[in-house]
């Protein structure tokens, strides 16, 4: 077959954070979250910087006060500052979120690509566990679990370990049907048919294509364990002494905060809660645009 | 003949996942170095919450179900056994209603609320989001959904607390709780049935907002690959009109997936939906399992666990089963 | 002859992140009816932007910037959207690049082709509409049962076949075909061309064949264009083309071929494709042109009928006297 000399068109390069830049002007959901993520991180240091973390637990201020100078986020039923409590409690989520996240998703990355690029027996067995544990709601065995611990000994890392142990399987659905289809492209098969060797093909060809997608199962993962930590505190199933951003509206509807006119004490986690997830949620769609590119928008 | 394969196989899968169902339920709780069972009923007994013989009954319901003096093996296989007989076992703290009971008296409740949402949070949020990611649509249609997007990140407990707040406690344009208004007895009249609608307008609307978000945005991501496919673009070639490509070459395609989205996201949706009930104080499975986790009611917690698992991973077969009659490539 | 499709002055703009991309840049054309158009030129050099253009079916990031496309005297870019609707597969009817997935995987093929007809012709009845599939299919060697079929049960070229197919439905009066043969084997690719030169005689189309293959595309067309970073380089007879080419770019084409005499060596083209984003002033191959001169560095050569009757774009080929 006779073909014409194939050569590309160079695009010209632009410096790098201009480009950066450029993008995420365009990207507006994930500089959007983004942002938020930085107004968030900024409260949390600027709290903890400024106010002892002890006033996040009881008996540190009066009691049930509506927010003002002395307390600008108002104080709780429990003599809890809010204002330490919310940085505090920020502070734990992230933690969990981040721990339980990147646990998740590197449990993931290693048993979905082993999983795909090895295949056999291996495959089937991840595959199949993945299969029978994706039926089982994981929120209502966390329940079970949570449950059934004292819950005196319930921490934040014991909440972080909880949720875990049903956060990986998504990522490794996710990354074990990415690297099947990249076993199936084109540049992998040239790669082997030249000779590189299993390694270089799983960092120097695949790895590189499937960051969009681990990046994205990472926020995902997060995402899910701050979700999935945060239901278990507001069914007063974390651990009850921390300020949990869980716990915090758990212990309000407990007192009925709303009845009795103490808007702020529910609100307040609320909103922190809405401001995260939300956040995390815009860089998922910002991310999707990078791994889509057809999503992204004409100028 | 291979429709009967399939059959089989999938029923044997559904046998397989309601065994690891039922295997964690019986494992965790013995990971614990406690016993809560004795615990509990210790402080039960302190504070005399019922007579010496129904405490005796309850322990000897629980000694059959978690018989810490049998072996290991034994236990489990007694436990196994009694699951077969659909034997859930006795509530601690409404004795003596079995768990079935209590399961069958809430169980409408939940499906009435997490039938309706789901399918009402399904072609809306699958509609915003094929509209959102098809160029075509005028621009403040496919921008309908971004408000959605957002309140993906939102728990429907989130939304039902400030929904609550704001509707119901500020405004009161709906009732703050319960299933019906207090005092009212249930009875079959037009005025009693708008009674339990409007007591369900408030829990519905957080499961609504708090999911269409999900759809928009897996359908968006889906409908982004899909219109850039091929056969859309050929499909407009051909000099077909806008909706006739959207409808035919685009949504057909775009769906199929979230139907196995759908089939997926089946727990989530009944653990939002459990959520939300406990938060509204409905007398569904939610508001039981919430009373059960409160008073350590382990058997309750176990059945209800496991009777939701069995439900979940019996309608996502259903699902699989149907799924060949939308895409052709996968006849069996 | 009747001239059946004339381009005039076509130009297409991708605003891309990185800048403008002058993706065609002026292109002329002219094409009578029953003749068939081979466009060759490397990848990027803007061929598909050319079909899509002429079906007015740029997309954004790109844009027509001007021109007009007349086929049988209307010109396209002068119809409203809804004109414009029409006119695709009865006027003019692209067969796309990776036919392989143009076929809606979860219809019948009968129903994607009833829903081409009836998008243009609500009147006839649907046995008379399911009557012209059937004879478009068999007219592309398919029989009438894949009307019933879907597209994973086809075989690429039948897929391939079906696509020709829908596109001949309404006889329209230019065909253009991307690459219709890439991805199918080579007894494939030759029964391929055989049915498109068959419905070209059947319905008397002119054909634009896009490919990259021009050892077999030279065995099916008339005439060849070469295009180079968005202009046509040379238009002449398949004759003229592998005998005598005119333009220096066409020339390095046609000896990068292989032959029995230059068997085993390969002649690249030196130097690289030019980035659409800043492309060289006057002739755009000035960099890479053995026969550069002062003049080419400055001044757009125009396509122009030289003696011979080849038309070239080059400053080496004065003005027909
Ligand atoms: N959607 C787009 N956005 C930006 N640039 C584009 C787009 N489509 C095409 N281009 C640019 O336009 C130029 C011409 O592309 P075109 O697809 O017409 O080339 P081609 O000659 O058909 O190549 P091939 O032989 O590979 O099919 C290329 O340089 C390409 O980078
Ligand atoms: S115009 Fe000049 S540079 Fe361009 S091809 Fe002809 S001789 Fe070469
Ligand atoms: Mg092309």
């Amino acid at each position: 077959m006779t073909t014409i000399a194939i050569s590309q068109p160079r695009v010209q390069q632009r410096s790098r954070m201009g480009q950066i830049f450029r993008y995420l002007r365009r990207n507006k959901s994930l500089a959007v979250g983004i942002f938020i993520i930085f107004l968030l991180i900024a409260f949390t240091v600027i709290g903890l910087l400024t106010i002892s973390p002890s006033k996040a637990y009881p008996l540190q201020a009066a009691s049930k006060k509506p927010p003002s100078l002395k307390y600008p986020l108002g104080t709780d039923f429990f003599g809890r500052n809010l204002y330490a409590a919310m940085a505090v409690g920020m502070w734990q989520t992230a933690l969990i979120g981040v721990l339980a996240g990147a646990i998740g998703t590197m449990i993931g990355v290693v048993l979905g690509f082993t999983s795909a690029y090895f295949g056999g027996p291996l495959d089937a067995a991840i595959k199949g566990i993945c299969q029978i544990l994706t039926p089982i709601p994981g929120f209502l065995i966390q329940v079970i679990i949570a449950g059934s611990i004292d819950k005196r000994s319930v921490t934040i890392y014991t909440m972080a370990f909880i949720v875990v142990l049903l956060a990986w399987m998504g990522p490794t659905l996710v990354i074990r049907s990415q690297v099947l289809t990249m076993k199936e492209r084109q540049f992998v098969s040239v790669a082997k048919l030249s000779g590189v060797g299993p390694m270089g093909i799983i960092f120097g060809e695949i790895m590189p294509n499937l960051l969009p997608f681990i990046a994205a199962a990472f926020v995902g993962q997060v995402f899910y364990s701050i979700f999935a930590s945060f239901y278990l505190a507001v069914l007063g199933l974390g651990p009850l002494r921390e300020p949990l951003l869980g716990n915090i509206i758990w212990s309000a509807n407990g007192q009925g905060a709303f009845f009795n006119g103490w808007w702020w004490w529910p609100i307040e986690p609320a909103v922190a809660m809405i401001l995260i997830l939300g956040s995390l949620a815009l860089i998922n769609i910002g991310l999707d645009e990078v791994a889509n590119p057809r999503v992204r928008k004409a100028e | 003949m291979a429709f009967a394969r399939l059959l089989i196989r999938r029923l044997l899968f559904l046998l397989v996942v309601i065994w690891a169902a039922s295997t964690i339920t019986f494992f965790v709780p013995r990971l614990s170095p406690r016993n809560p069972v004795r615990e509990r009923f210790a402080a039960l007994a302190r504070s005399g919450g019922f007579s010496p013989t129904d405490l005796e009954k309850i322990i000897a319901a629980y000694n059959t179900k978690f018989g810490f003096d049998k072996p290991l093996w034994r236990q489990y296989t007694d436990y196994v056994g009694s699951l077969a007989r659909l034997d859930l076992g006795l509530s601690a703290n409404q004795y003596p209603k079995t768990v079935i009971q209590l399961i069958q008296e809430s169980l409408p409740w939940t499906i009435t609320l997490l039938l309706t949402t789901t399918i009402l949070s399904f072609i809306i949020g699958n509609l915003l989001g094929a509209v959102a990611a098809w160029p075509r649509a005028p621009n403040w249609l496919r921008s309908i959904a971004t408000p959605f997007m957002l309140l993906q990140g939102v728990p429907p407990i989130i939304l039902a607390v400030l929904l609550l707040f704001f509707l119901g406690f500020k405004l009161k344009l709906a009732p703050l709780g319960g299933a019906y208004s207090i005092g009212v007895i249930p009875h079959f009249s037009a005025t009693f049935v708008w009674d339990l609608f409007k007591h369900q307008i408030l829990p519905a609307l957080s499961l609504i907002f708090g999911s269409v978000g999900g759809w928009v945005l897996s359908m968006r991501g889906m409908g982004v690959t899909i219109q850039g496919e091929d056969y859309v673009i050929f499909a407009e070639h051909k000099g077909l009109h806008g909706f006739t490509i959207f409808r035919d070459y685009f949504l057909r395609n775009a769906l199929l997936p979230q139907v196995t989205g759908l089939a997926l996201a089946l727990g989530s949706v009944i653990t939002s939906g459990i959520l939300v009930e406990g938060v509204f104080g409905l007398p569904g499975l939610g508001s039981v399992l919430g009373a059960a986790i409160q008073s350590n009611d382990f058997l309750v917690i176990y059945g209800i666990v496991l009777f939701i698992t069995v439900s979940v991973a019996t309608m996502m077969v259903i699902v699989e089963l149907l799924y060949p009659l939308l895409d052709p490539r996968i006849r069996v | 002859m009747t001239t059946v499709l004339q381009v005039n002055n076509l130009q297409v703009t991708y605003y891309t992140d990185s800048g403008r991309a002058r993706a065609l840049d002026g292109v002329n054309l002219t094409l009578n009816s029953g003749e068939k158009l081979g466009l060759v030129g490397e990848s990027g050099s803007g061929k598909s932007t050319m079909a899509l253009a002429m079906m007015r079916m740029i997309k954004l990031p790109g844009r027509i910037e001007g021109g007009q496309v007349i086929v049988d005297g209307n010109d396209l870019m002068a119809l409203s959207e809804e004109e414009m609707l029409n006119a695709r597969l009865s006027e003019i009817t692209y067969i796309p690049q990776g036919a392989m997935n143009s076929l809606n995987p979860v219809m019948r093929i009968g129903a994607q082709m009833v829903d081409a007809i009836k998008a243009h012709d609500s009147k006839s009845s649907k046995s008379a509409i399911e009557e012209r599939c059937m004879e478009a299919l068999e007219s592309v060697d398919l029989g009438r049962n894949v009307f019933r079929m879907f597209a994973h049960e086809l075989s690429g070229g039948m897929k391939q076949r079906v696509c020709i197919a829908i596109g001949i439905l309404l006889k329209p009066s230019v065909i253009i075909a991307d690459e219709p043969t890439s991805a199918l084997d080579v007894v494939t690719q030759r029964q391929v061309m055989e049915t498109i030169d068959r419905v070209q005689k059947d319905i008397g189309c002119a054909v634009i064949l896009i490919g990259h293959d021009m050892g077999l595309m030279c065995q099916f067309v008339d005439k060849v264009a070469v295009m180079y970073a968005g202009r046509l380089a040379e238009v002449s007879t398949v004759r003229q083309m592998f005998s005598d080419p005119k333009h220096p770019y066409a020339q390095a084409l046609i000896s990068s071929l292989p032959s029995l005499e230059n068997k085993g060596v390969f002649h690249g083209i030196p130097g690289l494709a030019p980035s659409l984003l800043r492309l060289p002033s006057g002739c755009t191959f000035h960099p890479r042109c053995p026969h550069v001169m002062e003049v080419c560095k400055t001044t757009v050569p125009a396509l122009r009928t030289v003696p011979g009757g080849a038309q070239v774009a080059c400053h080496l080929y004065p003005e027909k006297a």
